[in-house]
């Protein structure tokens, strides 16, 4: 989910191991400031989409890997048939609707989920299950943070670095759970600090009351994720908080 | 007791830009009213106005989150840390 600054180390480790089918998510294009972190795409592709350059990028690392291209913003509607046709889930997204979605989605769905996430210097991970008695992401944070009050990455900025770091973890998740071997980051969240260079691990427990993988589920279907996040239909996180329409997501 | 309390970047502008700060009690409550004291702001990142915790945002001593101890009213331990792990939604673009 994103051939962006978490998407970009994933994916290229990925294909790097050889893993068959790779598809990307990602609705964007190229633009220069994203360079500084994110290393599937070059100068020369500024301006195209970022599957198209990420899809080059891989094929060119290994061209044994089936790299499949969804343009697309993953929504409700489209979650279900995009995700179904993997076996693993890597959340590489930028922003608050989306990341519930992919948490609810991959629930629904059975499939892993990989999950990263990047403030400024600061980043975490982990993996979650399907099924019961294990963590989702809304055992970690039950409701996001109201629009406005949280800085986007656009406003904060992110050390370049840090993708890499976490993207990276997220990969060695990926492989350790394709392969079966480890002991994967379930049940317990990384928390890394890049300015202090620090690593902490904290226990992530399961709800039994959460709405999605709870004993009594009350969200059985995907929902729409923009208003659960207190955005009005189809407006951006950074139109909510800017309060004005930009025309174009800004990049996070 | 005195504990050691691990601020994201996300709220560091309120310490003065410290990753690690130091607050005294004998529960998260008492640790979040000295810190309230010592950085005016930083508990209404954490707490809701009606005293609660934010579901956005997490606590925990040493390792285990205060949801699955006493919430507020979990005793710390001299020495204890304390995180806070707020929800950040960086990654792609």
């Amino acid at each position: 989910m994103g051939a962006g600054g978490l998407g970009s180390p994933v994916a290229m480790y990925l294909a790097a191991a050889g893993v068959g089918t790779l598809g990307l998510v990602d609705f964007d294009t190229v633009d220069l400031t994203n360079l500084q972190r994110q290393l599937l795409h070059d100068t020369d592709d500024v301006g195209r989409p970022k599957v198209d350059s990420a899809a080059e990028r891989l094929s060119g690392i290994n061209p044994g890997v089936n790299v499949v291209k969804h343009e697309t913003v993953l929504s409700s509607v489209n979650a279900f048939d995009i995700l179904g046709h993997y076996d693993l889930v890597v959340d590489g997204t930028d922003n608050f609707p989306v990341r519930y979605l992919v948490n609810d989605a991959t629930q629904m769905l059975g499939k892993p989920l990989v999950y990263g996430s990047i403030y400024q210097f600061d980043g975490q991970a982990s993996v979650f299950m399907p099924g019961p008695e294990t963590p989702c992401y809304r055992c970690l944070f039950p409701h996001p943070p109201p629009p406005g009050t949280v800085p986007s990455c656009a406003e904060g900025g992110v050390f370049g670095v840090l993708p890499g770091i976490i993207g990276s973890i997220q990969a060695v998740e990926a492989i350790k759970l394709i392969t079966g071997i480890g002991e994967p980051l379930v049940g317990r969240i990384l928390l890394f600090d890049a300015l202090a260079m620090e690593f902490t691990t904290v226990k992530l427990r399961w709800d039994p009351a959460c709405p999605v993988c709870g004993r009594n589920p009350t969200v059985t279907q995907l929902i729409d994720y923009d208003v659960f996040c207190g955005l009005a239909p189809g407006e951006t996180p950074a139109e909510a908080e800017h309060g004005v329409r930009t025309g174009a997501e800004v990049s996070t | 007791m005195t504990v050691t309390v691990k601020i994201p970047t996300i709220f560091r502008p309120d310490v003065g830009g410290r990753p690690n700060v130091e607050a005294n009690g004998r529960t998260l409550r008492d640790v979040l009213e000295d810190l309230d004291r010592r950085y005016p702001g930083l508990k209404g990142h954490i707490l809701s106005e009606d005293g609660g915790l934010h579901r956005f945002v997490n606590l925990y001593v040493n390792d285990e989150d205060v949801r699955y101890l006493a919430w507020l009213d979990t005793r710390v331990e001299e020495g204890d840390t304390v995180s806070i792990l707020p929800a950040v939604a960086g990654g792609k673009a």
